[in-house]
């Protein structure tokens, strides 16, 4: 066993200068950084860091090419907390878009950004899992209820309403700002 | 003297510290010094004045401890005084620290607490490398991550080997209702906190799409009005968060949750059901506390007098049907971001530029392309260079023509160094010297 510290050791109030006291970068930090330079874009995926030394927020504009979206630009905030990666990052739509999964208030419900979140993913994981709800909606798991009933009963109107939301226009009541590239 | 250290108030420690015995450590040797040095010497921090912290603080300061100090960012609500015993009525509003600081002292003869009424990332290394031994009783595991990192960064390396004066050991214990764990961290010897962040349970998360459409428990109709109601009608103002000790946040939280519960037949929704969704609360149990704290300042005595074998280093507790407790060697992560690193030394002149930096890096460590980052006085991140997103890589580039004097970077400052070749960030030293010619 090692002793730890001698008896004879003086309570340890003089320690030897350490240079500038320099503050060091948080395990959240260190692994975002990780995450970042480690990305792995689709062709459809970019990135915006409004800040470059603020690695925490950002956002990711999604440009699908193929699917019901196929033509539209759809833009999401992350904000990544202190608690990352023992916590997910949290994720929001900025474009109104008509979506099964997404909701008016930009929420999304994607398995990996709540219930099913672990540390061993990235942030590419959840860029990936984003571009799958463009490339494949999912109406079992609705957060726009109208949206998945119409996807699930008559898939030739939802892919009209898309198109209708993405050149900007009303679905129902809703008006939604064109977002074609 | 008398009064206070009365004939025989150490008698059961001189014992345990006097003489050996078939229990003692194999290489304890007894002596009449162990005892001095608890009493006079040795400075133990107790993170946190809750429910561990209280029963801490009363354990430690009985054992003979003086040297304690206590840091707790909280004020005492009335729902705490059930368990943490060294706050009274009146004490409501206060700060926990102050007040159990004061309680100890007074109630315990020679006892010096030193509370400190603060945040623990207030304080910094030059205040940490002071003490022995730390022990935390928290909540949070934002801040056993911060606590560990801290106590990981105040290492130091000789040629590659970890100088054992520089270890602080970390005594953890935490708990969550009927169970709880205490653990024994020896930073860059054993498992740390970040080694084993998997073994947290996570937070759980509904489903958002059952929160919107399906709901059928009472949380999530909680849920409901807290994560999609509250954003949408900012009952108390644009951009106003939810505060989880306001009773008018809570109440609106509740009355909504309420609504919605009842037009889907749902039961169970109170008022302190919405505080423990919105709190995160999980019940605390005083006896849990009880125990887990005995086992910590136990280890914190074994820790500091060196008699006993300390606990190897992972105790799960839990008496929720009787009583069981294991205990196994937690392992340490080979590629933990905390502690699996020892921070390698760059050597250069202040003249060099970044491009060079970069060079080395490449040739030495054969890195592909490194992401290069730096962190501040104040903590905060700053990018030198990351050349894998390109809206940075294009700000960052001329950066890489500038010296790194021009970058402002110091002697000591702290280089995190990312690339696909290592499985984490890698931390850096800059070590600068001024350059010889004019």
């Amino acid at each position: 066993m090692i002793k730890l510290f001698s008896l004879k050791q003086q309570k340890k109030d003089e320690i030897p200068g350490r240079a500038g006291n320099q503050k060091k970068a948080s395990a959240a930090q260190l692994r975002i950084t990780k995450d970042i330079n480690e990305l792995n874009l689709p062709k459809t995926c970019q990135m915006e860091f409004p800040d470059q030394d603020d690695l925490l927020n950002f956002k990711l504009i999604i440009s699908p090419d193929e699917g019901f979206y196929r033509g539209g630009k759809f833009s999401f905030s992350f904000k990544v907390g202190p608690g990352y990666p023992h916590e997910p990052p949290k994720v929001k739509c900025e474009t109104q878009v008509y979506h099964p999964n997404i909701d008016l208030e930009g929420n999304v419900c994607l398995n990996i950004l709540r219930e099913d979140w672990k540390p061993v993913l990235t942030i590419n994981s959840i860029i990936y899992g984003l571009q799958y709800l463009f490339l494949e909606p999912n109406p079992e798991d609705p957060l726009n209820k109208e949206a998945a009933e119409v996807l699930q009963t008559n898939r030739r109107l939802f892919e009209t309403n898309v198109q209708k939301s993405m050149r900007g226009g009303y679905i129902g009541s809703v008006y939604f700002e064109r977002c074609l590239k | 003297m008398s009064t206070t250290n009365w004939n025989g108030r150490w008698f059961h420690l001189r014992k345990v510290l006097e003489r050996g015995g078939p229990l003692a450590h194999p290489d304890f040797q007894a002596s009449n010094e162990t005892l001095d040095f608890l009493l006079e010497n040795c400075k133990v921090l107790v993170v946190g004045a809750g429910g561990l912290g209280c029963e801490l603080l009363k354990n430690l300061a009985l054992m003979g401890f003086r040297q304690i100090h206590v840091i707790d960012m909280d004020t005492i609500d009335v729902s705490n005084l059930n368990r943490q015993f060294l706050f009274r009525h009146s004490d409501v509003g206060k700060p926990k620290a102050k007040v159990a600081a004061n309680f100890i002292n007074e109630r315990i003869p020679l006892a010096n607490v030193t509370p400190y009424y603060a945040k623990i990332q207030d304080y910094d290394q030059d205040f940490y490398a002071g003490f022995h031994v730390v022990v935390c009783g928290l909540d949070s595991i934002i801040a056993r991550r911060w606590i560990n990192g801290m106590l990981i960064s105040l290492l130091t390396y000789e040629d590659g080997e970890l100088d054992p004066s520089s270890v602080i050991p970390l005594v953890d214990g935490g708990t969550e209702g009927f169970k709880g764990n205490v653990r024994v961290i020896l930073p860059g010897m054993n498992a740390c906190i970040e080694c084993t962040l998997d073994l947290f349970p996570p937070q759980i998360n509904f489903p958002l799409c059952t929160i919107a459409h399906t709901p059928r428990l009472p949380e999530h109709c909680i849920e409901y009005a807290r994560l999609l109601q509250w954003p949408k009608e900012n009952p108390f103002g644009e951009e106003i968060p939810i505060d989880g000790d306001d009773p008018n946040h809570i109440s609106w939280i509740y009355e909504k949750a309420l609504q919605r519960a009842n037009e889907y037949g749902i039961l169970g929704v109170t008022y302190r059901l919405a505080q423990g969704v919105v709190k995160h609360i999980i019940p605390a149990v005083a006896s849990t506390n009880a125990v887990v704290a005995a086992a910590c300042a136990l280890e914190v005595f074994k820790l500091a007098s060196s008699c006993a074998p300390k606990l190897d280093n992972y105790m799960v507790f839990n008496d929720t049907d009787g009583i069981y407790t294991y205990t196994y060697a937690a392992e340490r992560n080979e590629s933990c971001v905390a502690c699996s690193q020892i921070p390698k030394d760059l050597v250069f002149d202040e003249n060099v530029r970044l491009s060079e930096v970069m060079e080395h890096l490449s040739t030495t460590y054969q890195m592909k392309s490194p992401g290069v980052t730096t962190t501040d006085q104040q903590g905060r991140n700053r990018t030198l260079y990351l050349p894998n997103v390109s809206s940075i890589e294009e700000r960052t580039r001329p950066n890489l023509k500038k010296t790194l004097k021009e970058l402002g970077l110091k002697d000591g400052a702290q280089l995190i160094v990312a690339d696909v070749t290592s499985p984490n960030s890698i931390e850096f030293h800059l070590k600068l010297h001024a350059s010889m010619d004019t």
